[in-house]
């Protein structure tokens, strides 16, 4: 799969198709895998694919894109879930299809943290998103590297996330307070979140506007809970579920608690799945007349 | 905003409380309706604290959080029906993040009933006199929002 990978890159940056290929290679130390940019064919050999590749790379498709674009038009290995980010990306206008080369990656599941790697790939470190992902072949690409994976996702979804979210819903309010102001103590407002976010690009985000000051800027409870609801409310109906936020997360916060929530509420009161369709309008800039509105008196 | 809101609780010369109530009115329909209310000389709870915007399009879920942040008990938002907005979708628009914000807020564990839609039109001042009093007293009897205004600045 990585000679064909590689054998791929080179033929399209030597044919002059794309100029950079932005995919996932080794740190010089061996020890973890982290996002390359290879502009040169006899470069392709750096180029890895493994279960460790857990990076979404679309990221570079976003704030970083003008220094990528400086480059030259850019290729991206891809998995499907991170297809997902791009299809939103040009769903919003971000990116034109043909602004980007799609290198699809057929996938089997990644590791939650690459630190959890040991050589072999069990269903327990993998994240809740492997488990059920509908997309390990990818559903939006130029070429495709790989097989047809067989894994066919289970009818409920599986997994951690699913379980802690029906647990907290069986709370009453105040239970669900305390643990959310208990995890989000824990914040220390280095806004991780936001930068690993490929669809947080907002060149001035909320956090930086002063004039009022909306989010306060010091890590106390109180400016937490506002930015970290924020951040939920600003990827209502858009955030696919790639996990980054809470993997990129110094103290640990389960954000995708919270971002599947929302996910779970699009789906049922808009009943759209962000990242499948790049021509279908994200949920939030469209309305229907017939909305549920048994909350409004 | 901040500091337009004390966060002292406010108490009666009786020593009862009194809840701050935050209410985001559309210019157009509520806003009118409790202009009406005014002007028709109706009596109704004085804990209400009006901000008006154009529209209900306009508010945006961060100004709901700021008013808890600042102390506010309970917060009211309220536009023009279906159908009725001034600048036609407005209403529509909000009533889809207002879907995604109120899942939002229930999940974290904020009570619902410190947190009201409504709809009120131009001419519904019975009404909006009768919502004001029923999330006040609502509002009163939960006490003052002490989880919120507990959390350390």
């Amino acid at each position: 799969m990585e000679n064909a990978l590689r054998k791929k890159a080179r033929e399209l940056l030597q044919n002059g198709e794309v100029k950079v290929v932005i995919g996932y290679g080794f740190n010089r130390r061996g020890t973890h895998v982290t996002p390359v940019f290879i502009t040169k064919p006899e470069d392709v050999d750096r180029l890895v694919f493994n279960p460790r590749c857990v990076n979404n790379l679309s990221v570079y498709l976003t704030r970083k894109f003008k220094d990528i674009r400086a480059i030259g038009r850019p290729a991206i290995v891809a998995k499907g879930c991170d297809i997902k980010n791009i299809v939103v990306l040009i769903a919003e206008a971000q990116l034109k299809r043909e602004d980007v080369y799609i290198i699809g990656m057929a996938c089997n599941g990644m590791v939650y943290r690459q630190e959890l790697w040991k050589g072999e790939l069990k269903p327990e470190i993998m994240p809740t998103k492997c488990h059920n992902c509908d997309v390990r072949y990818p559903h939006l690409y130029d070429c495709v590297i790989g097989d047809k994976p067989a894994f066919v996702p289970p009818d409920k979804p599986v997994g951690m996330v699913f379980d802690k979210i029906k647990a907290l819903d069986k709370m009453d309010s105040s239970g669900r307070w305390a643990f959310w102001v208990e995890e989000f103590s824990r914040c220390i407002k280095c806004y991780a979140c936001r930068q690993v976010c490929s669809l947080c690009y907002c060149e001035r985000c909320i956090t930086e506007k002063n004039m009022p000051q909306w989010i306060e800027t010091s890590a106390h409870p109180k400016g937490n809970l506002s930015w970290n609801l924020t951040r939920a409310m600003h990827l209502a109906g858009r955030c696919t579920f790639c996990g980054e936020c809470e993997r990129s997360c110094p103290v640990n916060i389960p954000l995708n608690l919270v971002n599947k929530k929302l996910i779970q509420v699009t789906e049922e009161a808009f009943d759209f799945r962000s990242g499948y369709d790049e021509k279908a309008h994200p949920p939030m800039i469209v309305f229907s007349p017939d909305d549920k509105e048994n909350f409004i008196k | 905003m901040s500091g337009q809101i004390e966060h002292k609780m406010e108490e009666t010369v009786s020593g009862a409380f009194e809840p701050k109530i935050m209410a985001f009115v559309c210019n157009w329909c509520t806003y009118a309706g409790a202009d009406l209310a005014g002007t028709s000389r109706m009596e109704y709870r004085p804990n209400v604290r009006i901000v008006k915007l154009p529209c209900t399009g306009r508010i945006d879920p961060l100004f709901i959080i700021k008013a808890f942040e600042n102390g506010a008990d309970g917060v009211l938002v309220s536009g023009c029906h279906p159908g009725d907005c001034h600048y036609t979708t407005g209403n529509y628009h909000a009533r889809r993040r207002w879907i995604g914000f109120k899942s939002l807020l229930e999940f974290t564990g904020i009570d619902m009933r410190r947190l009201h839609f409504s709809w009120v039109s131009a001419s519904e001042a019975i009404k909006w006199v009768d919502l004001i009093n029923n999330v006040t007293d609502e509002v009163k009897r939960l006490g003052p929002f002490m989880e919120y205004k507990g959390l350390k600045p």
